[in-house]
């Protein structure tokens, strides 16, 4: 098989190292060769994150470049539009549709922009956009959200769901393993 | 068996199962894990020492001692370092010594992008760099055998790309290896002129040793495709080269990147019609190439700056544009920001507001120098807010309108010898330390003054106020604020700045994300009463916006420090 490559996106903070390794997890146990790629250090202070996934029969770079991302998974809406160039023609954008000010925002430097899932959608591209945190919510805890995300994104991430829900077992602490296999559930369900 | 591990954490596996004994860091991004996960095995004594150089000497005795030594820091720390780096390639060790170095090429976190492989040339010691997880490990282990073998230091070299990605990787059992017994060895431990002469010509010959290791050794490999491009490369850079070239290239992966095998390149390219070197940074390998009269490819159309990704390379060397879809929308930036209840963001409104000068440091608090705050005048190196600031006032006469401003794990590491310069010189600079009670930046690791050490056992207590107090500054111009007082902080900042004398004040509060930290309901706004005035975000909160004409606290972000409740006049936020 061809590489698969996902970008998990989001703002510092926003639990997309738990996403990330979740999904190496799954390739793991699925047979593939695997590497997730990090971003450590100043930029999780409230910056814009990503953190790179590549997985298929072996993998080189850990790194996915500008129009190579099969799925895009985002916390945050304007992170999902912040990254689309690194989508793939024929890629899809996995959001939430929670916004999040950036600084220049907070100041008045510049403008969150309108409409970002109808413009992406405008422009011919495959995109989900739900509500990670409520769908968490619902499953009993709002920290959730990023296995709400992977859900959502379940049908184009090239596992299992069987797959997918294993490797949330494996990953999760066991306290929390209930409601985050729950808001899994309710994500997948959401989309199919 | 395997697992998926991080760059970082297959080096302290490496060191694991290598039988090392003896781990002293620093912690500096991205080389902070290696030390963390070295913790975690009981086997292995870790700990953080305050700076870099105290790192490597308690590493370099330690393998002096006999056992097995580690030491790691961040690119800019091997600077720190550098004294005892460059006169123990003349001692050599006694037990497998390895210092570990991560650069950061694209600058990550960091204030340069210095290439470290420049260190271990002029320091003549052997360098290796893996290029993924797996070789981490394996490299990292193997260079305890050949640190022995060769007696020398080996460097390992990592990049924050290697550091900060994972796969998966094999795990072996740890070799056990006793101490050694230790042998007074004067002539080749004491390094004054009559024994560091002699000893020079040791490094030499050492070094000729190696070039000749470089010929066969098990980190260097040829892949062989038959192709007519051959590729020098090393380090991630052989990912990408791989992930664009394939098989239509051969390749010549070093991962011995010093000493260079003249015998080994040249072979190579007589086995193929263009030579391509691919390497981030400076072109150290490609400079040797050329100096054995090579014509190559490589920083002539390769940058110097930043880093390298495969698309990097299909444009700059196959002309090719990545294809895909752009949003018209201009989209606004997300600069990293001081966290909600960050125990800083005062201080740095309290500054910016008194209009003072400020010579900035190293550590989280380097954001106070990002717009809304906007509150630094310069940021160099660790310690170096409280040295440069001293020369900057005796050449001003500045001392009223100027302050130095440090956080505690940095003021630990190069902070105390810049005060003492204060003192002894008759400078009568204000310094504030910012005790958080924690290294922040690199994510909550222990130093010096928080009572505990990196395995998590209780150590003494030292008493920053002491420390300055020894250092000379005088006992009533050592002030403790809390700074969610800003009116307190502001007042004291009045005293100090008008003395005399030089001052310290500690700024302490812990860090809003340390476990246990109290937080307290989210703040809201009383729509009634604001006018919209935009004073609360002043202080460059992210849980604060405008919401039409009026501001709104996200309460799912707010830890209810209370500064904003105190920029309004009003009393519409409670």
């Amino acid at each position: 098989m061809n590489t698969k490559n996902i970008m998990i996106v989001g703002v510092g903070g926003q639990g997309s190292l738990l996403a990330s390794r979740i999904l190496g997890a799954a390739a793991l146990n699925s047979g593939y060769d695997v590497k997730v790629s990090e971003v450590h250090g100043m930029s999780q202070r409230g910056g814009s994150v990503v953190t790179y996934v590549r997985y298929g029969e072996s993998v080189a770079s850990p790194v996915i470049c500008e129009g190579e991302a099969d799925v895009i998974l985002s916390f945050e809406k304007l992170e999902s539009a912040r990254w689309l160039p690194f989508l793939k023609i024929g890629g899809t954008v996995v959001t939430s549709v929670q916004e999040i000010n950036p600084m220049p925002v907070i100041t008045g430097a510049a403008q969150y922009p309108d409409e970002i899932v109808e413009k992406i959608k405008a422009l011919g591209v495959d995109i989900i956009a739900e509500d990670a945190a409520a769908i968490a919510l619902e499953a009993g805890n709002e920290k959730a959200a990023n296995v709400a995300l992977i859900g959502l994104a379940a049908h184009v991430l090239g596992f299992d769901t069987e797959a997918l829900r294993a490797a949330v077992a494996a990953c999760v602490p066991k306290k929390a393993l209930d409601v985050n296999l729950k808001a899994f559930d309710l994500a997948v369900e959401k989309v199919n | 068996m395997k697992k998926i591990m991080l760059g970082n954490e297959a080096v302290a596996r490496g060191l694991y199962e290598a039988g090392v004994r003896f781990v002293s860091s620093y912690p500096g991004t991205p080389s902070t894990e290696i030390t963390e996960f070295a913790a975690k095995y009981d086997e292995i004594y870790a700990e953080w020492a305050p700076n870099e150089k105290v790192a490597f000497e308690a590493a370099l005795g330690a393998s002096v001692g006999g056992g097995r030594a580690f030491c790691g820091m961040k690119h800019v720390g091997l600077n720190v370092a550098a004294d005892p780096l460059f006169v123990t390639a003349y001692t050599g060790v006694g037990a497998g010594f390895v210092i570990g170095v991560a650069d950061d090429p694209g600058m990550h976190s960091s204030q340069n992008e210095q290439d470290s492989r420049h260190y271990a040339v002029a320091a003549k010691l052997p360098m290796v760099e893996p290029a993924d997880s797996a070789e981490c490990k394996e490299f990292t282990r193997l260079a305890y055998e050949f640190s022995e073998k060769f007696d020398t230091p080996f460097m390992l070299r990592l990049t924050t790309r290697v550091s900060h990605s994972s796969q998966p990787v094999e795990m072996l059992d740890r070799e056990e290896i006793p101490v050694k017994e230790y042998k007074k060895e004067a002539a080749k431990h004491v390094m004054m002129p009559a024994n560091a002469k002699k000893r020079h010509y040791a490094v030499e010959d050492r070094l000729r040793s190696l070039e000749e290791f470089a010929y066969d050794c098990p980190f260097n490999r040829i892949e062989d495709n038959g192709a007519e491009i051959g590729i020098i490369t090393a380090g991630n850079c052989y990912n990408y080269a791989r992930e664009v070239f394939g098989d239509s290239a051969s390749y010549l992966k070093l991962g011995l990147v010093n000493p260079l095998s003249a015998k080994l390149i040249s072979e190579f390219a007589e086995g193929v019609k263009q030579i391509i070197v691919i390497e981030e940074l400076d072109g150290v390998i490609e400079a040797f190439c050329r100096s054995l009269g090579l014509c190559v490819t490589g920083k002539d159309v390769l940058p110097l700056c930043g880093e390298f990704s495969q698309s990097l390379l299909r444009e700059k060397l196959l002309c090719e544009e990545p294809d895909n879809t752009v949003l018209a929308d201009e989209i606004p930036a997300r600069p990293p920001v001081l966290c909600p209840g960050c125990p800083h963001r005062g201080v740095f409104y309290t500054l910016k507001k008194m209009g003072l000068t400020v010579s900035g440091d190293i550590g989280c608090y380097t954001l106070g120098a990002v717009p809304p705050l906007d509150s630094m005048d310069s940021v160099y190196c660790m310690g170096a807010s409280i040295s440069s600031l001293h020369g900057f006032n005796k050449v001003r006469g500045d001392e009223k309108k100027t302050v130095a401003v440090i956080g505690d794990s940095t003021f630990m590491h190069s902070g105390m010898t810049g005060l003492v310069n204060i003192v002894y010189n008759g400078g009568t600079s204000t310094v504030i330390i910012l005790d958080n009670r924690i290294t922040g930046m690199t994510g909550h690791q222990q130093n010096p003054l928080t009572g505990l050490t990196l395995k998590n056992t209780p150590a003494p207590y030292i008493c920053l106020e002491d420390i300055c107090a020894g250092l000379g500054v005088a006992r009533e111009h050592i002030r403790v604020v809390d700074p969610a007082h800003m009116k307190e902080l502001e007042a004291v900042l009045r005293e100090e700045l008008s003395a005399d004398c030089p001052s310290v004040i500690i700024a302490r509060r812990p860090c809003a994300l340390l476990k246990g930290v109290e937080r307290k309901p989210a703040l809201t706004v009383d729509a009634d009463k604001c006018v919209g005035c935009r004073s609360c975000m002043k202080i460059g909160c992210p849980c604060i916006s405008i919401d039409g004409k009026k501001a709104k606290i996200d309460a799912s972000m707010c830890v209810g420090c209370g500064l904003c409740k105190d920029m309004c006049a009003l009393g519409a936020i409670n």
